[in-house]
């Protein structure tokens, strides 16, 4: 199967500063593909470039096998975009932004627009809301207007930078359940996010970047295979004298410590729980390790601003 | 992508022009009072009260003088308000153009729109002073119909300068610096208020530089039933202003939004 975006060595740079560092790669028709990485990795640069709104530095991006920045506009026309921060026409209702979108991509205003917008709305849960003005909406709901207007041209695929940031969990789920949606209709669904839970429920395969750089690809379940243990022993409120203790008597067993918690990283927990049973006051969780493990160990833990 | 690249203009532009159109029915109310109370003020107040001392200026009744100039200077400010504040707000603030330049509709379409709205505006406050005029009994003759598409062209031509204020403004404060320095001095040398004759004559000569005279210079005969001179000139001029600003605001843009 065709990629449906490809880039190969594909670079940005603003004087010195590299914002993305040749970077390559496919994002496969009718999937999930997802940017993770910390703040200022290059990923919100990356979707701009897909769009032909940041002209790059060197390197081939083309989307629908079309080059960029040659067909930028023929490209836009078959694309749908949730940008970072709503940008919604707050001089109209919910339908009129709608149905000006749908002019700015050239579409004809008749009946059938007019069909598509209720439909869209009903899609968005805010059919209620027809003629309300965007500034009186919740956040949730002008994301979800957001994801609305970006169908409106019915594209072939969807660019979503951070669609959930900043929403409450309720919002949150609503709009994962549209985005799963929209991908079993066949949709390719392009999106970055720095939430783990966000790219391990939507994403088929995902990229992890930092720095302007690729660190991996893979589907969520590889990359925590790939990279880390499969069991964490998470413990919290460890004084030092803890600390010492439970290194000393813990081995097989990938440690790492920050503030006062402690991540041991294990194949088999078996040796390791029985162990922490036995010791009094102290509170420590058992899961399976995730693709924040991964995330931390890719990108380290220090503070990005 | 080259920035320099010359643009070239789809029919997308016409969708910005429209979105604009749906803005301002909305607040049809306050515009309109703006619209006609602002000149009627003027004319009343100048025309008949200062006409009173002056009499005739040129070969016209004071009132006349006036009314056909502030035709064209109001497309000018009308057109420079449009394309700087209510532009910024939707390229800054807003985030209008973001949303907007996520379609197929770019720059090149959104700037081209943004012109045609700032000079269906300056049609709009043109009309209404004309109407006034009418009533005051200055306005001479059917020809005065043709100063309509002038105002059109006088507001495009003072359209694209605005726009290239409002990629170089990081606030609403820097237009005072465009108004300042060069929208006033050019209101009150070009010919509204008094004849560009009565100015020295190295001043007449960087005057003509303007395009506010020549704009000036087709809605003065227009409006009281004159013959026009150097027609052609003086649109050329008009014409002129358009483009150049036309493209330096699109490439402004580029660099502003394209990065």
């Amino acid at each position: 199967m065709s990629a449906i975006v490809s880039a190969r060595q594909l670079q940005k740079h603003y004087g010195d500063y590299i914002a993305v560092n040749g970077i390559d790669f496919d994002i496969p028709r009718g999937k999930c593909f997802g940017f993770l990485g910390p703040n200022g990795a290059g990923k919100t640069t990356t979707l701009r470039m897909i769009l032909g709104l940041t002209p790059f530095s060197s390197g081939q991006l083309s989307v629908f096998d079309l080059a960029i920045p040659a067909h930028s506009r023929d490209i836009r026309a078959r694309i749908g975009t949730v940008p970072q921060a709503d940008n919604l026409d707050p001089d109209f209702t919910l339908a009129e932004n709608l149905r000006m979108y749908a002019r700015y991509f050239g579409l004809k205003l008749n009946q059938a627009l007019e069909q598509r917008i209720d439909s869209l709305l009903e899609f968005a849960a805010l059919s209620e809301r027809r003629d309300a003005r965007t500034d009186t909406l919740s956040g949730g709901m002008q994301r979800r207007l957001t994801i609305a207007r970006a169908l409106i041209n019915n594209p072939d695929l969807i660019i979503l930078d951070e669609p959930t940031t900043g929403l409450d969990p309720q919002a949150r789920h609503v709009i994962w359940s549209r985005l799963n949606e929209l991908r079993d209709e066949g949709k390719t669904l392009l999106l970055t996010t720095h939430y783990m839970e966000e790219a391990e429920r939507l994403c088929d395969e995902l990229v992890i970047m930092d720095h302007g750089k690729i660190l991996d690809q893979g589907s969520p379940a590889e990359l925590i295979k790939r990279h880390v243990e499969p069991e964490v022993i998470e413990l919290r409120g460890c004084d030092t004298e803890t600390v010492n203790t439970i290194r000393n008597n813990i081995s097989s067993c990938r440690i790492e410590h920050l503030g006062n918690s402690l991540y041991c990283y294990t194949q088999d927990s078996g040796p390791q729980l029985e162990f922490l049973r036995n010791q009094h006051g102290l509170t420590f969780t058992h899961r399976p390790a995730s693709l924040e493990d991964v995330f931390l160990k890719l990108t380290g833990r220090e503070l990005r601003d | 992508m080259n920035h320099w690249q010359l643009p070239r203009i789809r029919r997308n532009a016409l969708a910005i022009w429209q979105r604009n159109v749906l803005v301002w029915k909305r607040l049809l109310g306050p515009a309109l009072v703006l619209n006609f109370g602002e000149p009627t003020l003027y004319l009343l107040g100048l025309g008949f009260g200062l006409g009173t001392f002056i009499g005739d200026m040129g070969d016209m009744p004071y009132i006349a003088f006036l009314a056909s100039g502030i035709v064209a200077s109001s497309a000018m400010t009308t057109a420079s308000f449009e394309g700087m504040y209510s532009v910024f707000t939707r390229m800054v603030p807003q985030r209008t153009y973001e949303a907007i330049m996520a379609t197929p509709t770019d720059i090149d379409d959104i700037l081209a729109g943004e012109m045609l709205w700032c000079a269906t505006k300056a049609v709009i406050s043109a009309t209404a002073i004309l109407i006034v005029a009418l009533l005051l009994g200055v306005v001479h003759g059917w020809q005065a119909i043709l100063v309509i598409p002038v105002v059109f062209l006088i507001g495009l031509c003072f359209a694209g300068p605005a726009i290239v204020m409002s990629s170089l403004a990081s606030n609403y404060d820097f237009f005072n610096y465009y108004f300042v320095l060069i929208i006033t001095p050019m209101f009150i040398v070009s010919g509204v208020f008094y004849p560009v004759a009565t100015l020295p004559e190295l001043m007449q000569g960087f005057v003509q530089l303007l395009p506010l005279p020549h704009a000036v210079a087709l809605t003065r005969p227009l409006v009281t039933g004159q013959e026009v001179t150097q027609p052609l000139l003086h649109i050329g001029v008009l014409c002129l202003y358009t483009v150049i600003s036309y493209y330096i605001a699109v490439v402004m843009v580029r660099k502003k939004l394209l990065i």
